[in-house]
């Protein structure tokens, strides 16, 4: 299975990380997306016409949407990552997959814009993206009320894959996780996954240090 | 004077990165130098053209890749760089990065090899392998030029061409106050060093632009796994940047605790303040 892949790039990590938490091995092809724009170049385009990454390639099925990679990894590999049975899983896995776009789309394009240089409106981008954030956040809390970690099961789902990648990294775009206490709990919970692996900007759980004492007051 | 106009003062003659060579388009780029804006181009012949708002013509060279140009009237040439006319050597565009803190602070962090195994952990460094032996430290005169030598680090995976752990030699060298150069054991030719630069753009004293360039003997590796490696040791970099407090790199005499791994930034802030480098420096006791 073959991965056109750019080691920074949400989207393409979001594939990386389904393809170590199901045990799949990826044969990566990395793409000079910055500074070479390579993924605009003539012979990626014959493969995806939208001029983005990640591709992946398996026989003769090739794929563009990461969504669509996600879901694929985890029929083939790992199904107990894919929806159950229950109407109401199913249909939360599907709802948090489309959400996830607009997750790309703001606090990505924030990101992009903060990091990379890339044009756009800074100040809506960041706006969407916290409104996509808060309500992820509600999402999540109501979850916990139904006694569940993640966002469409008390298991983990390709949806909090798709999900999890341009939360994790929107401060890169400018955007704090501060006010998401569901959201920074979530994170912990997946980032501490048998198989979880790292990219730039997102760090395994090594922060987990003994809480400092409490300073006696003398008075 | 304004504040702001005094801390420019003896940084403003000096040349800054503004532009890859080979992204140069006639309709130019706007970007901007030390709170200016100004426009990065070619000319009819392809040569790089930099010009301020008000339609001055500033100073240009092109250098190691990248369009060098100056708001003031530099005294001195571009530092010399003798690897970048060295044959067989490959030349890589690692690319620009946006950080939003002093540009200072991006070449002080640069400097600092104990940050490796915490903050490029498994590649660059790794627990337990924390301790930094002694090295050497010294502004050379003839030169004006802060420069460490002698240091000694073990790292997993030093370079694209590294294949398992070795204990890796570093020399740093810092030749103008936005830019360093550091030069590294390059495993497949023991007798040279592998060059890696960090070029920093001030855009203003608590954002800049950031083009890492190389010069690397390796002959095996691909380009772009070449720019990749080097994006995510930035990239890994840039996180810890921007949640440093202050934004701007505290100059005060009365703040430096001077330990061995932090020598190299010790001299570093030396010479800034002893040059009046102090754009996107914070000056806590004057
Ligand atoms: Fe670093």
């Amino acid at each position: 299975m073959k991965l056109y892949d750019y080691i920074l790039s949400p989207s393409c990590y979001k594939v990386r990380l389904m393809a170590s938490l199901t045990g799949v091995t990826l044969d990566l092809r990395p793409v000079d997306f910055h500074p070479g724009a390579e993924h605009r170049s003539a012979a990626m385009l014959a493969l995806n016409p939208a001029g983005c990454i990640p591709i992946l390639e398996d026989g003769d099925l090739l794929l563009t949407e990461s969504a669509a990679m996600l879901a694929y990894l985890a029929a083939k590999a790992a199904p107990a990552w894919l929806a159950g049975e229950k109407p109401e899983e199913a249909a939360r896995v599907q709802q948090w997959l489309a959400f996830s776009s607009r997750l790309t789309a703001s606090l990505g394009g924030a990101r992009l814009h903060e990091m990379l240089l890339r044009p756009g409106d800074i100040a809506v981008l960041q706006r969407q993206g916290i409104a996509a954030l808060r309500e992820l956040e509600a999402g999540l809390v109501e979850q916990g009320v139904r006694g569940m970690r993640f966002l469409a099961s008390e298991r983990p789902t390709i949806a909090d894959i798709a999900c999890f990648p341009y939360v994790a990294l929107a401060p890169d775009g400018g955007v704090a996780l501060d006010p998401y206490p569901a959201i920074r709990l979530w994170s912990r919970a997946l980032r501490s996954l048998d198989g979880f692996i790292e990219m730039p900007g997102i760090h395994r759980l090594h922060e987990l240090k003994p809480e400092p004492p409490i300073p006696t007051v003398e008075v | 004077m304004t504040d702001q106009a005094m801390t420019m003062q003896a940084m403003i003659d000096e040349w800054y990165p503004v532009g890859l060579l080979s992204q140069l388009q006639p309709g130019g780029r706007k970007t901007a130098l030390m709170g200016a804006p100004i426009e990065v181009a070619c000319d009819a012949e392809g040569h790089a053209r930099v010009t301020a708002a008000d339609g001055r013509v500033l100073p240009v060279r092109a250098r190691y890749g990248h369009v060098w140009s100056s708001l003031g009237a530099p005294q001195k040439e571009l530092f010399p760089i003798p690897e970048a006319d060295q044959p067989g050597r490959r030349f890589v565009d690692v690319g620009v990065v946006r950080v939003r803190c002093s540009p200072l602070r991006t070449v002080e962090n640069f400097l600092d090899i104990a940050h490796f195994p915490f903050v490029h952990t498994d590649i660059l460094g790794a627990e337990p392998h924390t301790e930094v032996q002694n090295y050497k430290v010294e502004i050379r005169e003839d030169v004006d030029e802060v420069w460490a030598t002698q240091v000694k680090f073990y790292q997993p995976q030093a370079s694209k061409s590294a294949s398992g752990g070795i204990t890796t030699e570093y020399m740093y060298r810092v030749p103008a106050p936005t830019c360093s150069v550091l030069y590294k054991t390059c495993p497949p030719r023991p007798d040279e060093w592998d060059v890696i630069t960090l070029f920093v753009q001030p855009l203003s004293e608590d954002l800049c632009d950031v083009w890492p360039w190389m010069a690397l003997f390796d002959d095996e590796t691909s380009m772009t796994d070449l720019i990749h490696f080097q994006q995510t040791i930035f990239l890994q970099d840039r996180s810890i940047l921007e949640n440093q407090i202050p934004r701007r790199l505290p100059l005060d005499p009365g703040m430096e605790i001077p330990t061995r791994a932090d020598l190299t930034s010790i001299a570093y802030r030396r010479w800034l303040k002893r040059h009046d480098y102090t754009y996107g420096a914070q000056l806590v006791a004057q």
